[in-house]
């Protein structure tokens, strides 16, 4: 059963930008690509356990502050090195001006 | 049957043998190295996290066999035969290649006053299970080189319960690499953490009970460690008749005079055209240079370009820096009370360099976006990037013209 749990306001979110969030223990990044749609990942990177939300976003690549490991955030997918394993990706949905997340 | 074979597995072998295979090269591709054990990260080395100095592996067994490289650890080369185009290794036997690539790294510079085998230096594993396990509470440890190893093992150490003194002999601390604003700031870190840094002092020798400096001083120490830099691995080279200048020296496609020969990372000299021959020391350019070496080993023809990245942790502090920080900053981007961004622009105003310094990682995007508009070579204002609310990014795509 899923399990929407309201992440922010859509608007709290830049254009092709990501925010940290946490719940019940757990870290997540949101993002919004430039074609204003909305994702999200597991928050730390698989490399070194990095915060993703310190990265940078450019089109559908989340570049991790540390080592410069790259994932595309609508897949997870590992794209670049030293990341070789790939991020958790959840669904999301935009209601009524905010972002849901199923965790 | 001969292939590929790189002598060096540390970070720039094992990218540029992955490469190789990323560009479609399905002959033999064999990695010599001399450390035994699978290649590992050296970066968690000086920036250990709450267990110590980890192991980290670049990649797993697996993952070699899943790209059918050949990993000969423990393996060291002694002699390359350019003429038969083979390599003597350790074991006695000779491996023939079609294409070599040299990461051989390089090594700390030894101390060469009276004593100075009693300072340990770090590089490898085994250096760091060392210090970390001599280093135990209370020890007095002698740091001698106020670099961005020495003061990043200071941090390390000083949090595990050591007295650090550590003794510089040049002018300040991170002279060499850091803008002084950001290295100023730091050295008051250490300073307020217990770090006793000393300038403008040279040893004179070492005992296995203090260092004894010129002047007659005496500081106590259980254990010394010398980061006095590391000299690039070149004998290989220099024996195979190969040109070497501060490196093993290479074009910009990383191709030594021997057109079979490639050298990449730590140890090669890269020879920029108007620019001379430059040499970069950084996890991020051994990473780099080895993508394009190892692609070209396989017939590519990609070429290195600047700028070179790097990263510092110390304490909760992160650094980072990407290209030519030399001079006086043209800008200053201030994000918050802890966190500042130095921008240096050329004549043509175009930025050629940026560091920054914050607690955790609050540098990091813009000093990504800083490497993207040096390698973009576009003209910004001095006062966009001074403005902490415009988005860099938008520097980078100008909206476009109606």
């Amino acid at each position: 059963m899923a399990n929407w749990i309201d992440a922010c306001a859509a608007d709290d979110i830049d254009e092709e930008d990501v925010i940290r969030f946490d719940h019940d223990g757990r870290t997540f990044a949101v993002y919004r690509s430039p074609d204003d749609n909305y994702f999200c990942t597991d928050g730390l990177c698989t490399h070194e356990q990095v915060h993703l939300a310190d990265g940078l976003v450019m089109d559908h690549t989340i570049e991790c502050p540390k080592h410069n490991g790259q994932f595309d955030y609508r897949t997870g997918e590992a794209t670049r090195t030293p990341v070789c394993v790939n991020l958790g990706v959840y669904p999301v949905k935009v209601e009524g001006g905010r972002v849901l997340i199923d965790i | 049957m001969s292939g590929i074979v790189i002598i060096g597995a540390g970070e720039c072998g094992v990218r540029a043998a992955f490469a190789a295979r990323a560009e479609g090269f399905d002959g033999e591709v064999t990695l010599v190295g001399d450390e035994c054990g699978m290649p590992y990260e050296r970066p968690p080395l000086s920036k250990p996290d709450a267990n110590g100095a980890t192991l980290k592996p670049i990649c797993t067994a697996e993952m070699l066999a899943a790209k059918n490289i050949m990993l000969l650890d423990g393996v060291a080369a002694k002699h390359i035969n350019r003429e038969a185009s083979c390599v003597r290794l350790s074991t006695g036997e000779d491996l023939k290649y079609s294409r070599l690539l040299l990461a051989t790294g390089a090594s700390p510079r030894r101390l060469t006053c009276e004593g100075g085998e009693h300072a340990v230096t770090l590089r490898t594993i085994e250096d760091a299970n060392r210090i970390y396990s001599a280093a135990v509470k209370g020890t007095r440890t002698v740091i001698i080189g106020a670099g961005l190893i020495g003061l990043e093992l200071a941090a390390e150490l000083v949090g595990r319960g050591n007295k650090i003194t550590v003794l510089e002999a040049g002018p300040v601390p991170l002279g060499r690499n850091v803008p002084q604003p950001l290295a100023q700031r730091i050295v008051e870190r250490h300073l307020a953490e217990g770090v006793d840094i000393v300038c403008n002092v040279e040893v004179a020798r070492i005992s296995s009970r203090a260092v004894e400096l010129v002047g007659g001083q005496l500081i106590a120490a259980d254990l010394v460690v010398a980061a006095i830099g590391v000299v690039p691995n070149t004998d290989l080279a220099q024996a195979a008749g190969l040109y070497i200048g501060n490196g093993i020296a290479v074009d910009e496609a990383l191709r030594t005079i021997d057109t079979n020969i490639f050298a990449a990372g730590d140890c090669a000299s890269v020879n920029f055209s108007g620019l001379g021959l430059q040499r970069f020391e950084t996890w991020q350019n051994a990473q780099f240079q080895g993508e394009i070496a190892g692609r070209n080993l396989a017939g590519a023809s990609g070429v290195f370009r600047p700028p070179v990245w790097f990263w510092s942790d110390q304490y909760d502090l992160g650094l980072q820096g990407v290209g030519q920080t030399i001079g006086k900053a043209t800008a200053q981007r201030t994000l918050s009370d802890d966190a500042k961004i130095l921008f240096y622009l050329n004549d043509a105003g175009q930025l050629v360099g940026a560091a920054g310094l914050g607690v955790g990682n609050a540098v990091a995007k813009d000093i990504k976006l800083a490497q993207k508009l040096i390698e973009a070579k576009v003209a910004v204002a001095a006062a966009s990037l001074e403005d902490p609310t415009t988005n860099l990014k938008k520097l980078l795509k100008p909206a476009p013209a109606n």
